[in-house]
């Protein structure tokens, strides 16, 4: 469904991607993890094209994404949601507005319909009383709420997440995860999700890739990801806590 | 210098852009953007115009109107307020003033939304902020920068002719018969080309800068500061180049 080949970009004279190679299944929860400055964010962002590999190819659905014309981009970009890390949202709009704005820009619903729509997700998400407000009047946790709601108006296939939990207190953050998860039981979208939190991306990944100085240096479902021999994940893996045998294992998906 | 040619280029990609993008003006989608920014410039600035307008006339009224006291022609400053005014001083006071008010504020919320990733999110979105944010303030800058320098001019020749009243002993009817006289409608329309291609500078200038904005809140500052000063340079020097192109 997403697949990078050989992908490098240099940014400010390092190679922050170096010839990075990975694929995404349809269905998949991948998660991105990394120390800060891994690249994990410009991963995310080479996705949706809002960078450019130097060179490299990527595909989604077996579409060249780097060659895509205007056009061709605007029809790939409809297959994905994204939550970026800060929400992203709009200040000057409320809450409901702000998660209508795909549809008031990409369809032809009345006032009303659109507002029925958003209303529903709101409700899904636990919003429906924050629907007046503006992004500066919330909680961070709301805002991503609100984000997710906004990400996922159109429908979309694939839906990327940059540190969804980040920032957030342990409660609303498993609260998050449950909703990624859920999103993938009930609807069958494919997520993205890059994160410092090594419980949350054991909790809900299918796979669990590590990305080290612009290098892979695992790419490995949760229960392999924790056996790793790799020096790197070891001590990623210490840092939180986390050991071999624990009872880490029973909260991993099979 | 080559980066200079890739922002002058990419600043003018994204003005051609939003031109292209006035028929939606509006329609559905950007209405009510367009009338909340035609409210916002015609509103927040005008009781500095108000201000700097009445004294600007008031001092050309006073420095010309005792030089020509001098040599007993008084009554002539009415024309020499209104022709400073509407072919010069009108335009140039009121772009100022937009551009450090208006413009700059354009410049930090577009610098802000840059580095809170609001501006990709529109991206991703598929809707392009050259429609979405640019339009709107460029239909804004281009109707108000002509009415507003109207506004300065009638204001400036006002106080000019109260200068003429209590200081030099002008009568109002006399200043105003005079001002008539020899304004001429060709200095109203290069004044109005003037301000509306002043009001295309501030915005194009600020809505780049707010999109080229990097590093946070720092950027947002400096983003703020350096599009008032390059609107500034520009206008000086375009309006240099209008008044040697009708007036020479
Ligand atoms: N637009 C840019 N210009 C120059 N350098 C950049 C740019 N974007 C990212 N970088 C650099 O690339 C590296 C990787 O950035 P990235 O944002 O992907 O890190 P990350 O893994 O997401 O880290 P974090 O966990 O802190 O978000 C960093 O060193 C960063 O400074
Ligand atoms: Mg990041």
């Amino acid at each position: 469904m997403i697949r990078f080949e050989n992908v490098t970009k240099v940014l400010g004279g390092r190679a922050v991607l170096d010839q990075v190679d990975f694929e995404i299944g349809e269905g998949e929860t991948f998660v991105i993890v990394g120390l800060s400055g891994a690249g994990k964010s410009v991963t995310l962002k080479h996705i949706i094209r809002l960078m450019q590999p130097d060179s490299g190819r990527i595909y989604i659905d077996n579409e060249d994404l780097v060659a895509a014309d205007r056009r061709e981009l605007q029809e790939l970009r409809r297959k994905f949601g994204v939550l970026f890390q800060g929400a992203a949202l709009l200040q000057w709009m409320n809450v409901r507005d702000n998660v209508g704005l795909p549809l008031r820009e990409h369809t032809r619903m009345s006032d009303d319909e659109i507002r029925k729509q958003v209303d529903d997700r709101l409700e899904l998400l636990g919003l429906a009383d924050a629907a007046e407000k503006f992004p500066s009047d919330i909680s961070g946790g709301m805002q991503k709420r609100a984000g997710l709601a906004r990400a996922i108006i159109m429908n979309p296939k694939i839906v990327l997440y940059d540190e969804p939990t980040s920032g957030l207190d342990p409660v609303t953050s498993r609260r998050i995860d449950d909703l990624i998860v859920d999103m993938r039981e009930r609807l069958g979208i494919t997520s993205v999700v890059v994160t410092h939190d090594l419980h949350s991306a054991l909790a809900i990944g299918s796979r669990i890739m590590m990305l080290h100085q612009g290098r892979i240096v695992e790419n490995a479902p949760p229960a392999d990801f924790i056996r790793s021999q790799n020096e790197t994940v070891q001590s990623f893996l210490e840092s939180q806590y986390i050991t071999k045998k624990g009872k880490w294992e029973e909260l991993i998906h099979g | 210098m080559l980066h200079l040619l890739h922002n002058t280029g990419q600043a003018m990609f994204m003005l051609f852009e939003a031109i292209w993008f006035i028929r939606h003006a509006f329609g559905r989608r950007s209405r009510q953007e367009t009338f909340t920014q035609l409210y916002v410039t015609g509103i927040k600035s005008l009781a500095v115009i108000t201000v700097v307008a009445l004294f600007t006339g008031m001092i050309l009224a006073l420095q010309t109107g005792l030089e020509l006291k001098r040599w007993g022609y008084e009554e002539f400053i009415g024309s020499a307020v209104a022709v400073t005014m509407i072919r010069e001083m009108g335009p140039f006071m009121t772009g100022l003033i937009i551009a450090a008010s208006v413009g700059s504020a354009i410049a930090a919320q577009l610098g802000t939304m840059t580095v809170s990733e609001e501006v990709a999110a529109l991206e991703v979105m598929s809707i392009n902020p050259n429609r979405f944010l640019v339009m709107p303030r460029l239909v804004a800058l281009a109707v108000m920068m002509p009415i507003l320098t109207v506004y300065t001019n009638i204001l400036g020749i006002m106080g000019g002719a109260v200068v003429g009243a209590t200081q030099l002993g002008v009568s109002v009817r006399a200043y105003m018969d005079n001002a008539t006289q020899f304004a001429a409608n060709k200095d109203l329309y290069v004044g109005l080309l003037k301000a509306f291609v002043f009001g295309i500078i501030i915005v194009t200038v600020a809505c780049h800068q707010g999109f080229v904005t990097r590093e946070g809140a720092v950027g947002v500052g400096k983003a703020t500061r350096r599009s008032v000063i390059i609107s500034f340079l520009i206008i000086l020097v375009v309006g240099y180049m209008i008044t040697r192109l009708f007036y020479i």
